[in-house]
């Protein structure tokens, strides 16, 4: 079991390091697509900046702590999306028949198909919600206590790492469904959008939803409200702030499993 | 003519054959219009009337987003990355030889598409935001049928831009660049993210006045019933304008380009 996990680990790297080396010898182009990701999802910040061009506060939460839910979301996911990111292709390689090619190497199937086109210009999201975190950060006026603290590293590393996980549960679901990558979209990049903005804005069922079904609200929700000293919704108890690493856990083992159920199954189209 | 309207149909039954993609399309679609409607309804209540609109309007603004996203292209796609991959590998000189227009066949391809996207993409979100949502759906039918005039127009205006954007590529070669930008200003300045009404200041007038607002916007204020008689005839002649001034820009691209074209080989 650690064996494989550690030769899974270890051809991720060679691979991905392999498509660094290939990203590098066009630096230029490199550099112009790390600023087009950082663009691209300074977007939605600007968007709602501009809300906040109307309104002082959205649902009852300032600019500065949405902006901490926001860089907090937006840097999870933006850590995930370069790891994991490239699982959105599995439809395409399941179709076209590439696939095949993977199974016959004696490197662990996951490893290759998440590090294929390892993208490192991905950075620029990452960058972004960093930035935008910060800004949080500074402008709020937070009391911060040692636990505090390091529930920040805590949340933004396990809601990465869930976020990982929906992306290889999405990737499984497309051994079945071979051109539906887009549902997982609106579960990663619909989940990212959520949590930027504040739960009270949201109807109790969804919120529901995304705590107990697909538990998004642990990525930065839950432990991001009590950094912030904010009311919990739906009445839960404050100690699962501390919860995420759990959860992260849990949602990776039925990832895994997902993944395995999925590759099992899967039927090469032949020739 | 007949020969264009064979290509739309093709570009039609080409979309139309990824059922399960086009499912995930709406699901998707559908996902993302309850987080906006939620992010709209906080908006507005705090500054009702923002924007001239009142709350089920910025709903119906929401969905129709959702519904016309794939059919405008808002985000690209539909032909452009096909049409530069055709330029860099030389394959474009069969085109060009072929017995029908460049920018012509293009169109008609891609209106194919949008209209297989407004019915597969479009109407059913459009219908879960409505079961769910308040929305203020227009009760005349003449309504119904000046909005679809003005999707059309901004179908139309959506492929002039992406066609010269396509046709970059006989001096780039790659164009990833170029149609990042292009799909950056698509999605914020057809109001995708939010109404342009809600720019501010000079941002808001230069936004208005692009033609990517008459991708989303203008189509919308056409259903919310805020351009009828004279303001409908203005909201025509800009669609209008623009359409027959960027596929104007894109057939002098074309001339341009075609002088360029080398082929190689026997």
């Amino acid at each position: 079991m650690a064996d494989a996990l550690l030769s899974g680990l270890r051809a991720y790297g060679l691979i991905a390091g392999m498509w660094i080396r290939s990203t590098m010898a066009y630096r230029a182009s490199f550099v112009m697509t790390v600023l087009g990701n950082f663009a691209v999802t300074s977007f939605d910040f600007i968007t709602i900046l501009l809300m906040f061009s109307h309104v002082d506060a959205l649902g009852g939460y300032t600019l500065g702590e949405i902006a901490f839910l926001y860089g907090a979301s937006g840097t999870a996911f933006g850590l995930a999306d370069l790891v994991m990111g490239s699982m959105n292709r599995l439809g395409r390689r399941v179709r076209d028949g590439t696939l095949d090619t993977l199974l016959v190497r004696p490197v662990p199937v996951l490893a290759q198909v998440a590090a294929d086109q390892f993208a490192l210009r991905r950075l620029g999201r990452i960058t972004q919600g960093l930035l935008v975190f910060g800004y949080g950060v500074l402008v709020l006026d937070i009391e911060w206590t040692p636990l505090r603290v390091m529930l920040v590293p805590l949340m933004l590393l396990s809601g990465a790492a869930i976020f990982s996980a929906l992306y290889v549960a999405g990737a499984a679901f497309q051994f079945w469904a071979q051109d539906a990558s887009e549902v997982q979209n609106s579960f990663t990049y619909g989940g990212n959008t959520l949590l930027q903005y504040p739960p009270t804005l949201f109807a109790k069922d969804l919120v529901r939803g995304v705590t107990f079904v697909v538990p998004l609200a642990f990525v930065n929700w839950l432990p991001a409200l009590y950094v912030l000293g904010r009311p919990y919704p739906l009445d839960l108890p404050q100690w699962l702030a501390f919860l995420p690493p759990v959860v992260a856990a849990v949602c990776c083992w039925l990832a895994a499993l997902a993944w395995r159920v999925g590759l099992r199954s899967y039927r090469s189209t032949g020739s | 003519m007949r020969l264009y309207a064979v290509v739309a149909a093709g570009g039609f039954r080409r979309y139309a054959t990824y059922r399960m993609a086009t499912a995930a399309g709406v699901f998707t679609n559908t996902v993302f219009g309850f987080i906006m409607a939620y992010t709209y309804t906080a908006l507005w209540d705090e500054r009702p009337q923002l924007g001239g609109y009142d709350l089920s309007q910025a709903l119906t603004y929401v969905w129709l987003g959702q519904a016309l996203l794939m059919t405008c292209a808002m985000m690209g796609g539909g032909f452009e990355d096909e049409l530069m991959e055709r330029i860099r590998t030389g394959d474009i000189a069969i085109d060009l030889y072929r017995p029908a227009d460049l920018q012509m066949w293009w169109l008609s391809g891609d209106l194919g598409r949008a209209a297989f996207h407004l019915m597969g993409r479009g109407i059913v979100p459009m219908a879960l935001g409505a079961l769910a949502f308040d929305l203020a759906l227009p009760s005349s039918p003449l309504t119904w049928l000046a909005f679809l005039v003005s999707v059309a127009l901004g179908v139309v205006v959506s492929f002039a831009v992406r066609f010269l954007v396509a046709l970059s590529a006989f001096w780039l070669m790659d164009g990833a660049g170029v149609m990042q930008i292009c799909w950056l200003a698509g999605l914020f300045f057809s109001g995708m993210l939010l109404p342009l009404n809600l720019f501010p200041g000079t941002l808001g007038e230069v936004a208005r006045a692009l033609p990517w607002s008459s991708l989303l916007q203008v189509p919308a204020d056409v259903f919310l019933g805020k351009r009828t008689g004279w303001g409908l005839v203005q909201a025509y002649a800009f669609q209008g304008g623009w359409a027959l001034a960027l596929l104007a820009a894109g057939r002098a691209l074309q001339t341009a380009a075609t002088r360029r074209v080398v082929v190689q080989g026997g």
